[in-house]
């Protein structure tokens, strides 16, 4: 940092520039390694997220906890509560006296089905056909809820079937389904573009924006403005060890997706990798456009907080599928970086299309970097 | 000397207007914007269809897996390939392929098949997706033999038939927004009560203000609990709101006790603000206390049940949600506010979280020292 | 005699672990007398500052300020003194009465009091204007004026001031050390550091520290006459010379 009057004579000036920005670039280093804990946390929760979304975060629904209701207690009703037993999806775990609990046993949020047969049902099965099984399911779990439903009666399905002794009914179709890309229905299939897309845009717009900013607070902004660096190297050094981080929080979680998760890189690792490292620019560029707008540290926390990391796991597509959304927060989520590039990352690596499908996302994510880029830069020009 | 200290808290936020918006902007776009999108609901599937038929019972078959709302016939395909390109290329989710003579075989011989292939990246989305259509088409199987009653069965007039009736139990609609909205107000306390007096405390620290109150006799308890009590205040205000726009907005009222709310809202106030004075005694910088903070708070969000059930979990993952005090009150805000569950059946939740008052409470004081 | 005593210090030692910051200092400061206290950067001054004002509790030996222990009675030291410092005394975005209002809060002072005491002070400085001002808008010279207001506004024992004048144009300067000069006239005990030697020509007493021991204590003229020299300035630059700890 330090450039002695000597050195200015021997060398050319680009040469004791590069100097100055690597002893920048070396300091920028010495913050973060002398922060241990952030440190970790900046290393450790990309492992952690995959870890998590990898193996406890799943959709899928299992050992659903069963009540019955069984006023009729006949032959039919113990057949159908036997398939439930058997099934190695429900646990049946009570069996209810009275009417009334069917409704307050879901107050103690342990129960997720309950299964309430008709009066005399194995009769009206056999001559009114006005036999009937209630399946109530807490629907406070929406998504839940239909899929224990369809599971049920799945099962009631079967064992209608099994009632028509020929088990043939006319005017069966039967779809035969395939699941494309993930025939286990793994959530890491999902989850692992969006956690890349996430981290990276934690790294680098917010580390950036708030390691830029606390230096304006802490008014060491000023010193080093004014020392013989060109503003635009003390901005760059200070993005890099970011850059470098994120480069290896990338490895990182490609590393555990395909050893650990057993989410193969479906595509080119070349097409990944530099896709990645456009969102990277683009979400470097977000952080200096940040740290040029906004004073103090708590609100670079708070509106990089509010401003990208919402948006990035509300609207990128992450856990809520975009198509559901209202059209107008469907309109918003277009400007949202994180949606281009999560979407590019599942053709790439999962759905292992080439590049040419991805280009519109391409695209967008270089006209995104180009604009945050001048934009940024002129404001940074301006407020000095 | 409570009564200054709290003053000064006071002027302090409201004369940052930054945070001040922040404040009272984030939760009325929480309350406004996140149901909305924080929805796991399938809806819009873009489908792709190859039918070889072209037959009225084919015709028929997709005008109504189109009627059903859930799904958008985005692309007509001849074949396979091109089919497939439709979903490479992000415009189809799902491929429904109807094959030649399916009319024929089917009145012919009775079962006819036909083939889903769903995009299942989303795993939920693909799985969900295709067990619509199959309940469309099941469905439309039995609008067929209802025309055609003479065609009943192959065997006889008396087949055993039950009828299935799903209830769907506080929620019939099955909207995703009765699921999210009190869940938003369990991350808006967190936020509020956890996330902004850690960084507060923080500030003064790195700012060297804290220095200052240190000289003076002002006790250490008294400093901290004059930074906490606006944001308790803004806490209770900033639910209060909220309930009152979800009534206003969503139609969703809570089901059960206010006051069994506000009791567990208290206490569930008290640990995330234990929580942030022990992370903001361990930290140096702002940046430091954030980072902690929302590491953890992002697994705790993760491990609450949130998006996805407790139940999903494997069994290792469900015995450490026992350890996150978010897990119990999402919880109770979800029985309390859909179900109406009462102080008794929540009593474990109220021992679990009243536990983890106590242990952040100790924390931070043991954690905590004036002077060294 | 003792009571008369507004610091009495013997002994005091403060070691991080090899490290040796104060090396048994003892000293005595009478009432409303103005005490400088001087050293190099590194030398244990902060140090000291800091176990006097009860943030830091001493490794040996006893510290009395006001009366009161140091190390077991730091909350009843810390109703008797004020303390300021360069790098912060007043909240930048509280307005000016505010900051008067929290800290006579703080110190207990009736909500009177502090009415009357805001409404002196600010005729005394001549800030009557600036009472709704934040403080962050007001000029440092301002600042540090109005902050040593603060500082005394709850009429301490003692007055810790770190280096208080920082940064600070000469005209303020003299102007700080009259409200000096006034409160110590009041019997306020002043405890100042400073890295201006024409500052500590104003002391009535100066003692200079090096590498964590007292190495001179005298009035400033007895200092220039035992080392046979014409300023403060060389006293301490003779004296700093032999510190073998380099500053920070």
């Amino acid at each position: 940092m330090r450039c002695s009057a000597g050195w200015l004579g021997k060398r050319n000036g680009k040469e004791i520039e590069m100097k100055q920005f690597l002893s920048f670039i070396r300091k920028e280093f010495y913050h973060i390694f002398r922060d241990r804990r952030t440190m970790l946390i900046l290393l450790g929760m990309p492992i952690v997220q995959i870890l998590l979304f990898g193996f406890a975060i799943t959709t899928e629904v299992k050992e659903v906890q069963v009540a019955v209701f069984d006023p009729s207690r006949d032959v039919a009703t113990q057949q159908i509560v036997e398939s439930f037993r058997e099934s190695p999806y429900f646990r049946l775990v009570e069996e209810l006296d009275d009417v009334e609990s069917i409704h307050t046993i879901f107050k103690y949020g342990k129960i997720n089905l309950v299964i309430v047969f008709g009066e005399n049902f194995a009769e009206n099965l056999l001559h009114t056909g006005e036999a009937s099984v209630q399946l109530i399911t807490d629907g406070t779990e929406p998504n839940q809820a239909s899929t224990i439903t369809a599971y049920a009666s799945n099962i009631l399905a079967d064992y209608a079937a099994s009632l028509a002794e020929q088990g043939s009914l006319p005017y069966q179709i039967v779809p035969e389904i395939q699941m494309l890309y993930n025939p286990q229905s793994e959530s890491a299939y999902n989850f692992v573009p969006g956690v890349m897309g996430l981290i990276l845009m934690l790294i680098c717009a917010m580390m950036t924006s708030i390691a830029i900013v606390r230096e304006k607070e802490t008014g060491t902004m000023e010193v080093l403005l004014a020392s013989p660096m060109k503003p635009i190297y003390i901005i760059l050094a200070k993005a890099v060890p970011y850059f470098v981080l994120s480069i290896l929080n990338l490895v990182t979680i490609l590393l555990l997706a395909v050893f650990v998760l057993h989410v193969p890189v479906a595509g080119s690792l070349v097409s990944l990798l530099f896709v990645s490292l456009v969102f990277i620019f683009l979400a470097l560029s977000l952080g200096l456009l940040i740290s040029t707008l906004i004073d103090t540290q708590m609100a670079a926390i708070l509106a990089s907080g509010m401003g990208l990391m919402m948006p990035t796991m509300l609207l990128s597509g992450l856990i809520f599928p975009i198509a559901s959304m209202p059209i107008a927060l469907q309109w918003i989520s277009l400007i949202v970086p994180a949606r281009w590039y999560i979407e590019a990352v599942r053709k790439i690596m999962i759905q292992g299309v080439g590049m040419e499908f991805a280009l519109k996302e391409l695209g967008v994510l270089l006209l995104m970097t180009a604009v945050l880029l001048v934009v940024s830069l002129k404001k940074f020009k301006i407020r000095l | 000397m409570l009564k200054y200290l709290i003053e000064k808290e006071f002027k302090q936020i409201v004369r940052n207007s930054f945070l001040l918006r922040q404040i009272v902007g984030v939760p009325l776009m929480m309350m406004l914007v996140m149901p909305w999108a924080a929805n796991q609901e399938v809806k819009n599937v873009q489908l792709s269809l190859i039918d070889n038929d072209h037959s009225t019972v084919s015709e028929r078959m997709v005008q109504k897996v189109v009627a059903s709302g859930y799904f958008r016939l985005t692309d007509v395909s001849e074949n396979d390939a091109q089919a497939m390109r439709s979903v490479e290329a992000g415009s189809a989710d799902i491929i429904l392929e109807i094959p030649a003579d399916f009319e024929k075989t089917l009145v012919n011989g009775g079962v006819g098949s036909v083939s889903i292939r769903t995009n299942a990246v989303d795993g939920m989305k693909g799985g969900l997706g295709s067990s619509y259509l199959s309940s469309i088409l099941s469905d439309y199987s039995a609008d067929l033999r209802a025309e055609y009653p003479g065609m009943m069965t192959t065997v006889g007039e008396n087949l055993p038939t039950f009828s299935v009736v799903p209830h769907y139990a506080f929620n019939p609609h099955l909207d995703y927004k009765v699921f999210m909205v009190p869940a938003l107000m369990v991350m808006l306390l967190t936020m509020l009560a956890g996330f902004l007096p850690a960084l507060n405390i923080v500030g003064e620290k790195e700012a060297g203000t804290i220095e200052q109150i240190n000289v003076t006799p002002v006790k250490k308890f008294l400093f901290v609990l004059a930074k906490l009590i606006p944001y308790w205040v803004i806490g209770f205000v900033v639910m209060s709101l909220c309930m009152l726009l979800a009534a206003l907005i969503y139609g969703i009222y809570p089901t059960g006790n206010l006051l069994t709310i506000y009791l567990f809202a208290t206490i569930y106030i008290l640990v995330v603000s234990g929580m942030a004075l022990v992370i903001s005694n361990y930290s140096d910088t702002m940046q430091q206390a954030m980072f902690v903070m929302f590491f953890f708070v992002m697994i705790f969000i993760l491990m609450s049940g949130l998006f996805t059930p407790i139940s999903s979990m494997p069994g290792w993952a469900q015995a450490i949600t026992y350890l996150n005090p978010l897990r119990y009150f999402m919880q109770v805000m979800r029985l309390v506010y859909l179900k109406g569950s009462g102080f008794a059946e929540l009593l474990p939740s109220f021992f679990a979280l009243g536990s983890f008052a106590a242990f952040f409470g100790i924390w931070a004081v043991v954690s905590y020292r004036k002077s060294a | 005699m003792e009571i008369e005593r507004a610091i009495r210090v013997e002994e005091l030692t403060k070691r991080f672990g090899d490290f040796t910051a104060v090396d048994h200092i003892s000293f005595s400061v009478g009432r409303g007398e103005i005490f400088g206290f001087l050293g190099a950067n590194g030398a244990g001054k902060t140090t000291a500052m800091r176990m006097l004002c009860g943030l830091s509790i001493p490794t040996s030996g006893v510290g009395y300020v006001a009366g009161f222990n140091v190390a077991t009675q730091s909350e009843e030291v810390k109703k008797k003194i004020g303390y300021m410092s360069q790098k912060f005394s007043l909240y930048e975005d509280l307005k000016v009465w505010e900051n008067l209002r929290l800290f006579g809060g703080i110190y207990g002072m009736s909500g009177r009091a502090i009415a009357e005491g805001t409404d002196r002070i600010l005729n005394e400085l001549g800030f009557a204007a600036e009472r709704n001002t934040l403080v962050k808008s007001l000029p440092l010279g301002w600042k540090q004026k109005l902050a040593f207001s603060v500082s005394i506004f709850h009429e301490p024992k003692v007055v810790f001031l770190d280096e208080p004048t920082g940064g600070v144009d000469p005209v303020t300067r003299r102007q700080f050390w009259e409200l000096i000069y006034q409160a110590a006239e009041r019997g306020i005990t002043i405890f100042v550091t400073t890295h201006y030697m024409d500052e500590a020509e104003y002391c009535d007493r100066v003692s200079i520290m090096v590498d964590g021991k007292i190495k001179a204590l005298d009035t400033p003229r007895n200092l220039r006459s035992t080392f046979g020299v014409a300023s403060m300035d060389e006293v301490f630059r003779r004296l700093a010379r032999e510190a073998e700890r380099k500053g920070d």
